[in-house]
């Protein structure tokens, strides 16, 4: 392993074991009762004891969130693909997209919840947050054309589906999987913030439901642990997407693409 | 002073005349005017160089000729119904996205040429560009004159009466840009077509054409026409005959006065 691999790997996983040890050692020097703050021992026993109910409620926020991300993929990406197509629905509906963005799901989730039953208004949710960085960053991309290439497309007489499909679509690529990232990490916060509004009434019991419930019964381990493992799931999305990403991008666009040094 | 101002009327017979502009102007929607009263006669098979100071309307003169934008008044006439344009920009203007095979695909591909009927005519210009062996090469691995070959390439594969190119070789380096002055002149003999090129560099127009059309700015127009009666293609010999000294001091007189300086301050680049 040379010395820069073992700085880019072995550097944050030395500071993240450091942690946990200091965290560990805090807890057992001062005696902290578990429910004041549970050692990171404590919470991976609890993660591997109540893993049954901790798992199904991994599976529903899980469903959830990957529901609402594809959701908000096709969504995205055809009302981009509108936009792009026609300039005055864009001009019409681009502030009805703005409004949605700039306000906080928290306050949109107790009002989904008057129309839909829980589940329902979590996936909406879910699908708002993620909607809108996709929109908006695939509509960029679409307009963000080489205007030469523009040009050489209309000189041998394209049409405007093969300008569309050869020309604008790989264009956008990269942009559409930037917004994608942030979606999906949206998608995940919409999906855990529209349960908590929704309290106890959820008949879904997710992640974040367990949280609550957790927090009423004083299982302060059990609700690290569940905590974990939205962390956990975060970063796997990230991952995934991020894996997804590079998969399109490595051969030709130079954000997935190492510098030489 | 002996510019050949050639009145454009006294020049080549109907037999050998591709495309007449005749009293073009061009203004565009801002107001600005491009072109004014543009009368050019376009020969079979020359090398014509449009020299000139940026805003005298050069491209545009290359834009209207590949029907990107329309006239303003005047006329443009082709002889005969159809003519096949290529068209290599400054930038290389390639798709990053797909290899050197899918980018010189493309202008047969709008045409729906399918993969298997083009891959001759592909492979036959990435021969002649001297790029045989980088079809599955993408973009970025290859060096700027590379990627401007390949946008040449891309311009010959419809095998084109006419090749339309602005300022291609601007932005690469002396070395580069010599290299593929040589080789571009080989490749319109052999394939005996008509170049109209864009270009400020008073020395590259004199080596490569066989007429300089020499330009002003604001509005744009043509000042003066100047002939270069050497056989093409050319060596690096040429450089260092009498005719060529002689066409590059016209030629540099002649751009000095279309931007309004005293041609005896010096020679113009």
């Amino acid at each position: 392993m040379t010395r820069q691999q073992l700085q880019r790997y072995a550097l944050p996983a030395l500071a993240l074991l450091g942690a946990l040890g200091f965290w560990e050692a805090t807890v057992r020097i001062n005696q902290m009762p578990p429910v004041i703050l549970p050692a990171p021992s404590l919470v991976a026993a609890t993660l591997v004891k109540d893993w049954a109910p901790l798992s199904r409620s991994l599976l529903v926020t899980l469903t959830i969130t990957c529901e609402a991300l594809v959701a908000a993929t096709v969504g995205g990406t055809l009302i981009a693909l509108l936009f792009a197509r026609f300039r005055w629905i864009e001009e019409a509906f681009f502030p009805f997209a703005v409004i949605l963005q700039v306000t906080p799901v928290i306050s949109i989730a107790p009002l989904l919840l008057v129309y839909l039953d829980s589940g329902g208004a979590v996936l909406v949710c879910s699908f708002l947050v993620a909607f809108f960085p996709i929109l908006s960053n695939t509509a960029l991309g679409l307009s963000s054309v080489d205007h030469n290439l523009l040009d050489l497309f209309q000189m041998y007489r394209a049409s405007r589906g093969k300008q569309l499909l050869w020309l604008r679509v790989p264009s956008a690529l990269p942009y559409f999987l930037g917004g994608l990232r942030i979606g999906g990490g949206l998608a995940l916060i919409g999906a855990i913030v529209a349960e908590i509004a929704a309290g106890s009434a959820g008949s879904g019991s997710g992640l974040a439901y367990r949280i609550i419930e957790s927090g009423y019964r004083l299982n302060i381990p059990r609700m690290f642990a569940a905590l974990v493992l939205i962390s956990l799931t975060g970063i796997a999305i990230y991952l995934v997407l991020s894996a997804v990403s590079y998969l399109l991008l490595h051969r030709w666009h130079d954000s997935a693409r190492s510098r030489d040094t | 002073m002996s510019l050949s101002v050639l009145d454009s009327a006294t020049v080549g017979s109907s037999a050998t005349r591709l495309v007449r502009l005749e009293g073009v102007c061009k203004t565009f929607s801002n107001g600005t005017v491009a072109l004014t009263g543009v009368d050019l006669e376009i020969r079979r098979g020359e090398f014509l160089s449009l020299l000139g100071p940026s805003g005298c309307g050069k491209s545009t003169i290359l834009r209207l000729l590949s029907d990107l934008t329309g006239v303003s008044s005047g006329w443009i006439n082709w002889a005969g119904q159809e003519h096949e344009l290529g068209f290599v920009f400054q930038e290389p203007t390639l798709m990053p996205w797909a290899n050197v095979f899918h980018n010189v695909w493309l202008p047969l591909r709008l045409k729906d040429i399918t993969r298997k009927d083009a891959q001759g005519p592909i492979m036959d210009a990435l021969e002649k560009v001297g790029l045989a062996g980088f079809a599955k090469s993408y973009p970025r691995e290859l060096s700027g004159g590379m990627k401007m070959r390949v946008s040449i390439a891309r311009a010959l594969v419809t095998r084109p009466a006419i090749l339309l190119m602005d300022e291609p070789f601007a932005a690469l380096d002396e070395i580069t840009r010599n290299k593929l002055n040589d080789d571009l002149l080989a490749l319109k003999s052999e394939l005996d077509a008509t170049v109209v090129f864009v270009t400020h560099s008073v020395y590259e127009s004199v080596y490569l054409s066989s007429r300089i059309v020499v330009m002003a700015p604001r509005p744009g127009r043509i000042v003066a026409q100047i002939e270069v009666p050497a056989p093409l293609p050319r060596t690096e010999e040429f450089r260092l005959t009498p005719l060529y000294a002689e066409r590059c001091r016209e030629t540099s007189a002649a751009l000095h006065m279309a931007m309004g300086l005293d041609p005896k301050q010096g020679a113009a680049h």
